[in-house]
């Protein structure tokens, strides 16, 4: 046992998890296991066959990381930064290093801005932000959303309440604003 | 081209986007016959991962057929049946070199901490991902496979993240015959995780999660002993108890980021944004482990600070391990076990969507709706 030198036993030996387990042991031998250890020289470079692979073209200014010596020879492509947000998300690559909190904390800040830029801005083409069918939440009449969590244990569902305020939360007290706003530049008008 | 795109925290939708186009001598675009939803797109989905832009389509788990490639491809060609990791890779940095192609250091410009991720932010390189009607793959030569005539488009679909990772975790805890591995969280790749630590020589496996239809697949899929932590006032108590005091050789934590069982932790993280991930699994690991035992993360957490036990871990002089997996370097050995019957990866699945209700998918399993285990996403679903 454990406050002497004795081991806890086991209480299935392993010839019995062997036959009861398709493929008990087959990775028993480090030497089968892929990953180890970690450090391997690749000498098939995976099929690659070059040393340092051509350029893919800039075709704007690409933001990057400051702790890296140049930009990378590829790169994704999607989403190119706009408006404040993107002006938010470009001063956080040029100032701040990965090691700085300020560095992700300003990239969450423009990810709630690019947020609200991208909502104000759908309501000006055919097809403006839904929150009803944007977040899927009709699903849970569809999928048993009430038989998925009450009488089931799970830890999650006190805190499921609080998703919907977040999710339109916001978007009701935009709503407000913008009937107040409405309603007030009425009543001037009216004077 | 159809393409799930993100709107905002907890909103997604169907769009018409362009085809990609080559943006390189050395990529391939493929178009995608089966994709999947991972846990980690949750964590983007729910706005915790910085600089995931409006607009972006998701989705690092898919395999299609090539369609274009690239001038400077060689070992592709259009009509290819191919699997693809989730990794951008390049293949020779000094990372890729040495086996850790997770770690690429020629394909992320956004961040050294992190290799390239199809469809995971731009903190991840910025990459367009797989739940979309076609998607850009860079390195076409490096990281997509053949996939083999006799391999289920399923089972494919899952080796391009989810078995491998769960595989992966069980490496890191360096398994030795008799151990005791604890596997906290019971989604997918908890469950590969599980399954793999007996191919790997574990005298016991112990799935702790809270979701009772995932504790059941635990118990009949991954023949695991399982425990529900709502019903124990301490979990680390408890799992001292069950190991007789010793605590579990490896702890696995297949969780991540938004962790439950300690509302601080999870509203601090979660919902409020002000911490990396919510490490209550991994806290778990860290005092559920026995002294001089091995953590292995699998849980994917954001590159913020997050409250995790040290001290515990330094004390007790733990080895904790972990990293993205590098799928590719899997492959080979998966493939010969999926083909030997050890594992049946689709044997999780629980839910096939068609793109065009993607939003309803994110919901479903986001609120583990119905069930829900694993959903596949079908593209051109008809």
């Amino acid at each position: 046992m454990t406050y002497t030198s004795e081991r806890p036993p086991i209480a299935e030996s392993s010839d019995s998890l062997r036959a009861r387990i398709p493929g008990w042991g087959a990775d028993l031998d480090p030497k089968d296991r892929p990953s180890v250890p970690k450090l391997q020289w690749q000498e098939d470079k995976t099929g690659a066959h070059w040393e340092f692979p051509e350029r893919q073209p800039e075709k704007w200014p690409r933001e990057r990381s400051i702790e890296h010596a140049f930009l990378t020879p590829v790169f994704g492509t999607s989403c190119p930064p706009k408006g404040l947000s993107g002006a938010l998300r470009k001063y956080s690559y040029r100032k701040y290093s990965e090691g700085r909190a300020a560095h992700w904390l300003l990239l969450l800040a423009a990810d709630r801005v690019d947020a609200w830029e991208s909502h104000l801005r759908s309501f000006a083409t055919l097809r403006p932000d839904n929150p009803i069918t944007e977040t899927g939440v009709l699903s849970e009449f569809t999928r048993h959303g009430f038989s998925s969590r009450v009488g089931k244990k799970r830890a999650d569902v006190k805190h499921h309440l609080v998703d919907p305020v977040i999710v339109a939360g916001p978007w009701v007290l935009a709503a407000g604003l913008a009937y107040s706003a409405v309603r007030k530049v009425v009543r001037w008008r009216r004077r | 081209m159809r393409a799930m795109v993100y709107r905002g925290p907890y909103k997604i939708r169907v769009e018409e986007k362009d085809v990609p186009a080559i943006e390189h001598p050395g990529d391939a675009i493929v178009r995608v016959t089966l994709a999947a939803i991972c846990g980690s797109d949750l964590h983007l989905y729910h706005g915790m991962m910085p600089d995931t832009r409006v607009g972006m389509t998701f989705g690092h788990e898919f395999i299609g057929v090539v369609e274009e490639v690239g001038s400077g491809v060689q070992n592709l060609k259009r009509g290819d049946r191919v699997m693809v990791p989730f990794n951008v890779f390049c293949g020779t940095c000094w990372f890729c070199a040495r086996g850790l192609y997770s770690n690429c250091h020629n394909v992320n410009p956004n961040a050294t901490a992190v290799g390239g991720i199809y469809g995971y932010s731009h903190t991840c390189g910025g990459y367009d991902g797989g739940q979309a009607e076609f998607v850009r793959v860079p390195f076409a030569d490096v990281g997509p496979t053949l996939i083999p005539d006799w391999m289920d488009d399923e089972d494919a679909v899952l080796l391009t993240d989810a078995l491998a990772t769960g595989y992966f975790g069980a490496q890191l805890g360096e398994i030795v015959e008799g151990d005791v591995v604890v596997v906290f969280g019971a989604g997918p790749v908890g469950l590969f995780a599980a399954k793999s630590a007996w191919l790997m020589g574990a005298g016991r496996v112990i799935v702790i999660d809270h979701l009772e239809n995932r504790l059941e697949k635990a118990r009949t899929f991954a023949h695991a002993e399982t425990c529900n932590f709502t019903e124990h006032d301490d979990i680390v108590v408890h799992l001292k108890k069950l190991t007789g005091h010793l605590g579990a050789d490896v702890a696995i934590d297949a969780v991540g980021a938004e962790a439950d069982g300690n509302l601080t932790q999870h509203f601090t993280s979660a919902k409020l944004k002000l911490q990396g991930g919510s490490p209550v699994a991994l806290n778990w690991c860290i005092d559920g482990v026995r002294k001089g035992g091995t953590v292995s993360v699998m849980g994917a957490y954001g590159p913020m600070f997050s409250a995790v036990k040290f001290g515990d871990a330094l004390n007790k002089g733990l080895t904790l391990r972990m990293n993205q997996c590098p799928v590719k370097r899997q492959w080979p050995r998966l493939f010969e076990h999926i083909r030997n019957g050890y594992l049946k990866p689709s044997d999780i699945v629980t839910h096939r969507i068609p793109l065009e209700h993607i939003a309803e998918g994110y919901h479903i399993f986001s609120a583990k709706l119905d069930g829900c285990i694993k959903p596949l996403i079908v593209p051109n679903a008809g």
